[in-house]
C-alpha cells in the first residue's frame, strides 16, 4: 500500500542507498505502510477516527486501507474523541487491537477521562483480566500555522499518567518501526505524530526551503515487517560537547543549529518518553558533561522538568554546568506569532552558547 | 477588564426580568410525602411491538410505564414474559440473596472490616431479573450497584466479599475500592468509579462483536444522574451510527447521592425518552416489577442480537437507602419516600406473584430468607480466614508495583525497592 511520494522516483536515489529491501518515504507514507502492514498481520487490528475512511484521514495517514481492508477494518466514526477512545478501550477488552486517530492532538481533550481513567487504569484494576492494547495516533506540535487548536503538544499530559506509554518518532524509519512496536504492545500507547515533519525535516529556519525527506538517510525505511522496541533512544548525532536531550520535530532543529554552529554536541532522539531511556540519557550525559533540554511544547511542568530532574539525581557529579531548557512559552500557540513562539534555532543557539561557556 | 451589563431600559418594557429555575425535589426531610404525581400505569396495558420494529415505534413507551405484576399479583399483558416457576423462584433467591448480602456487608462496614459499601436495597430487580434475560456470557458493563448480576450468575460469594475486604484474597489485589468487582470469567466488565464511562466502552464492545460476527451482545447500566455525562451522548451517538447490539440500562432510582433526577432533567422529559432523539429504541419499564424487567431485556437482547439495534431501557425504581455508607439520606430526603413509594418493592412483589400462582408460600419464604442469611454468614467467615481491610493480610508489596504496564519498567522498579525499604522502616519484623 505504501507508495513512493509523488515527487520521487528510483531514479532520484543514489545506487548506493537504494537497499534492495528499503524504500524511500516521508513519514506519512511510513506511517500508512506500518498500518497496512499490521492491518493484514493481524485481524484484530481496527483504525478507526474521524476522516479516516474513504477519505484516507485529513493527513493522509490512512489513505487506501480501507478500500483494501473494508469498511469493518478501517472506518470513519462521530465526531466524539469520549466516543473514539471510549470505543476503542470496549474493542480492546473484546479481544481487538484498535488504532484510533485523534485528528489533532489538540483535540484529544474530550476523550481524555477514557484514556486517564480507564485505558491506562483497566490493567491494573482488573489485576490483568482486561488490558486496553489501544494506540492512540494523533499528530501534534506547531508550525504549521495552525493556531491554538491545531499545534498543541501535550505530551506531558500523558507521561504524567501511570498506565499509558508516550511514543513520538523523528523520521520515516522510526515512525514505521515504532508504530507496529506500539500496536503489537499490549499496554495503550499514545503515538504523537510530529505533523511538521510529515513530509520533510523540518531545520527550524523557517524562511528557507522545505527539504523533502528523500535526502535525510532516515526516509530509508526497510520494506515489510520490523520494529523499534519502545523505550530505547537513538543518538542523532554523537558529540562530546553537551548531550542535546529531545524527540520529535525538535531533533532536527536541534541537529541543524549544531550544524550551523560547528557544536559537536550529542542529540539524543528519546523516541519514547514513557518508558525513557534513562540508560542513554545517562551515558551521554555522563560523557559530555553537559546538558541542554529541548521540546516544542510549554515550560512549565514540561517533559523537560522531568528530564533535568532525572539529569540531576543521576548525573550531578558529572555536570559542569546547570541543565538547560529550551521550550515553548507559557502562552497558547499564537498564529501569527508562530515563528516568535517557536523555539527555534536562536533560543536553542543561546542555550548551546550558554553551555559552551559554562 | 469586564465591563458591567448594559442597564435595563427603565420604562416601557413589558417584558419580566429573567430568573433561574434551580430544581427542587418534592420532599425534604420532614416534609409529609404524597407521590400521586406520579403516573402508575395499569399493569398489562402497554403494547409490545416486535423487537424488530422500526425505533420510532418504541416512542409512546418511552413515556409510558411499562408493566406486568398487577396489585393482584397476577401477571397481565403481552409482556408478560411468562417464565416457569423454576425459573421465577430462581430470581426471588437470586434478589433475597442479594439483599441478605447487603445487610451483612453494610454491617461489616459498620464494624469496620472495610472501608465502604454501597447496598442496592428496592434496585434488586434491575439488576437480577435483567441478568437473567441475557446470555450467561453477553458481556455486561455495570455500574456500582449491579451487585445482583454477579449473583445471578453465580460469582462465589467469598470472591465479592474478599473485595469488599481487600484482604489477601482479593483477586484484583486490594486495589480496588470495595464493591468495584470485576470477573471475566462472569463477563462482567471491571467497574469504574468514574462515572458513565463504561457506557461508550459497551457499544465498543458490542461493535466489536459485531465485527467479528460474534453472536454476544453488550448490556450497560448507568444511574439517571449520570446520564447527564458526556460519555452518555457518545455512547447512544455511536450505538445509533453503529448499530450496535447494545442496551443501556437506566437505572432511574430517583437519587443522586443528594441531587434529586431534576438535576439530570426530569423534570422535562423521562430518561427512556432519550432514545427518541438518537433514533434508538426507548422502553421505560417498572424497575421495581421483576418481570416487566425481565421482559423488557429480553425484548431489547432480541432486538440487539437481530442485528435490529440498540435499546435504552429506563427501570423507575426507587434508592431505598443511602447512595452508600459514606451519606445519611435523612439529611436530604424525607424518610417517608420510601414507605410512600408507590411501585412497591421487588421482592415482595415477586413473593407475592409466586404464592398467588400458588408456586410459593410464606414458609418457604421464611425458611429461604435463613439460607440466604446463612449462605452469606458462611462465605463471610471464609473471607475474613483471608483478613480484613487494615489488618495486615493485605497482598505483599510489589504487586502495588504491577500490572500498571505489562513488564515493570525501570522507574517502577526503583520505586518498588523505595517501598520495600520503606517498609522495613515503617513495620519492622
Amino acid at each position: 500500500m505504501a507508495r513512493m511520494s509523488a515527487d520521487l522516483t528510483e531514479d532520484d536515489i543514489p545506487v548506493s542507498q537504494l537497499e534492495a529491501s528499503s524504500r524511500r518515504m516521508n513519514m506519512i507514507e511510513a506511517i500508512n505502510d506500518a498500518l497496512d502492514i499490521m492491518l493484514s498481520h493481524d485481524p484484530s487490528v481496527i483504525v478507526m477516527g474521524e476522516d479516516v475512511g474513504y477519505f484516507g484521514g485529513v493527513f493522509r495517514a490512512t489513505a487506501g486501507l480501507q478500500a483494501k481492508y473494508g469498511k469493518t477494518r478501517v472506518f470513519d466514526t462521530p465526531i466524539s474523541e469520549c466516543g473514539i477512545i471510549g470505543a476503542a478501550v470496549g474493542m480492546g477488552a473484546y479481544g481487538l487491537r484498535p488504532v484510533p486517530e485523534i485528528q489533532f492532538a489538540d483535540y484529544i481533550y474530550p476523550g481524555i477521562d477514557q484514556l486517564i481513567s480507564e485505558a491506562a487504569r483497566l490493567r491494573y484494576r482488573s489485576a490483568g483480566e482486561f488490558i486496553a492494547p489501544l494506540t492512540v495516533r494523533s499528530p501534534f506540535g506547531g508550525g504549521i500555522f495552525g493556531g491554538q487548536t491545531h499545534s498543541q503538544s501535550p505530551e506531558a499530559i500523558f507521561t504524567h499518567v501511570a498506565g499509558l506509554k508516550t511514543v513520538i518518532p523523528a523520521t520515516p524509519r522510526d515512525a514505521k518501526g515504532l508504530l507496529i512496536a506500539a500496536i503489537e504492545d499490549n499496554d495503550p500507547v499514545i503515538f504523537f505524530e510530529p505533523k511538521r515533519i510529515y513530509n520533510g525535516p523540518f531545520s527550524g529556519y523557517y524562511d528557507k526551503p522545505v527539504e523533502p525527506w528523500k535526502n535525510h538517510p532516515d526516509s530509508e525505511v526497510p520494506e515489510g515487517y520490523y520494529r523499534i522496541p519502545l523505550g530505547k533512544a537513538r543518538v542523532a548525532r554523537s558529540g562530546d560537547a553537551m548531550t542535546i536531550l529531545t524527540y520529535g520535530t525538535m531533533v532536527h532543529v536541534a541537529q541543524a543549529v549544531c550544524q550551523a554552529k560547528g557544536v559537536d554536541a550529542e542529540i539524543l532522539d528519546l523516541r519514547t518518553l514513557v518508558p525513557l531511556d534513562v540508560e542513554a540519557v545517562e551515558n551521554s550525559v555522563q560523557k559530555t558533561g553537559k546538558c541542554l533540554v529541548v521540546h516544542e511544547a510549554t515550560r512549565t511542568s514540561g517533559f523537560g522538568a522531568e528530564l533535568a530532574a532525572l539529569v540531576q539525581e543521576r548525573c550531578f557529579y558529572h555536570l559542569e554546568a546547570p541543565v538547560e531548557r529550551v521550550t515553548g512559552f507559557d502562552t497558547p500557540y499564537p498564529h501569527s506569532l508562530e515563528w516568535a513562539y517557536f523555539p527555534g534555532p536562536v533560543r536553542i543557539g543561546d542555550a548551546i552558547d550558554k553551555l559552551l561557556e559554562a | 477588564m469586564g465591563s458591567s451589563p448594559p442597564p435595563r431600559p427603565p420604562h416601557g418594557s413589558n417584558k419580566p426580568a429573567l430568573s433561574l429555575h434551580v430544581p427542587e425535589p418534592h420532599f425534604r426531610p420532614g416534609d409529609p410525602v404524597d407521590f400521586s404525581f406520579i403516573e402508575v400505569s395499569k399493569p398489562g396495558a402497554q403494547p409490545r411491538p416486535d423487537e424488530a420494529c422500526e425505533a420510532a415505534e418504541t416512542g409512546p413507551l418511552t413515556t409510558d410505564l411499562v408493566r406486568v405484576l398487577g396489585d393482584d399479583n397476577q401477571a397481565h399483558g403481552p409482556w408478560d414474559p411468562k417464565l416457569d416457576p423454576e425459573t421465577l423462584r430462581d430470581m426471588l433467591r437470586h434478589m433475597a440473596l442479594v439483599r441478605a448480602f447487603d445487610e451483612r456487608m453494610y454491617r461489616g462496614q459498620r464494624q469496620g472490616k472495610t472501608s465502604f459499601y454501597m447496598k442496592c436495597t428496592g434496585e434488586e430487580a434491575t439488576s437480577v431479573a435483567a441478568a437473567m434475560a441475557l446470555a450467561s456470557d453477553d458481556m455486561v458493563f455495570p455500574s456500582y450497584r449491579q451487585q445482583g448480576i454477579l449473583i445471578a450468575r453465580g460469582y462465589p460469594l467469598v470472591e465479592m466479599i474478599n473485595q469488599i475486604y481487600s484482604n489477601r484474597g482479593d483477586k484484583l489485589k486490594g486495589r480496588q475500592l470495595p464493591i468495584m468487582y470485576s470477573s471475566r470469567a462472569h463477563s462482567f466488565f471491571t467497574i469504574s468509579g468514574n462515572l458513565a464511562t463504561q457506557l461508550p466502552q459497551a457499544v465498543g464492545w458490542a461493535m466489536a462483536s459485531a465485527i467479528r460476527h460474534d453472536s454476544r451482545i453488550a448490556a450497560a447500566w448507568v444511574g439517571e444522574g449520570s446520564t447527564a455525562e458526556n460519555d452518555f451522548h457518545a455512547a447512544c451517538t455511536f450505538a445509533a451510527v453503529y448499530n450496535a447490539p447494545v442496551i443501556f440500562n437506566v437505572v432511574n432510582n430517583q437519587w443522586a447521592i443528594s441531587s434529586f433526577s431534576g438535576f439530570a432533567g426530569s423534570e422535562r422529559t423521562t430518561f427512556a425518552a432519550r432514545a427518541v432523539g438518537y433514533g434508538i429504541a426507548g422502553l421505560r419499564v417498572d424497575g421495581n416489577d421483576p418481570l416487566a424487567v425481565y421482559a423488557a431485556e429480553q425484548w431489547a437482547a432480541n432486538r440487539a442480537r437481530a442485528n435490529a439495534g440498540p435499546t435504552i431501557i429506563e427501570h423507575f425504581t426507587y434508592r431505598a437507602e443511602g447512595h452508600s455508607t459514606s451519606d445519611d439520606p435523612s439529611q436530604y430526603r424525607s424518610a417517608q419516600e420510601r414507605e410512600e413509594w408507590p411501585l412497591g418493592d421487588p421482592v415482595d412483589r415477586l413473593k407475592k406473584h409466586l404464592i398467588a400462582i400458588g408456586e410459593w408460600s410464606e414458609e418457604q419464604q421464611e425458611a429461604m430468607d435463613l439460607a440466604c442469611a446463612e449462605q452469606v454468614k458462611a462465605a463471610t467467615k471464609d473471607a475474613e480466614k483471608n483478613g480484613i481491610l487494615g489488618h495486615g493480610l493485605h497482598h505483599p508489596f510489589h504487586t502495588m508495583f504491577e500490572d500498571v504496564f505489562e513488564e515493570l519498567p525501570w522507574h517502577l522498579e526503583e520505586q518498588a525497592a523505595q517501598a520495600i525499604r520503606e517498609r522495613k522502616i515503617k513495620w519492622p519484623e
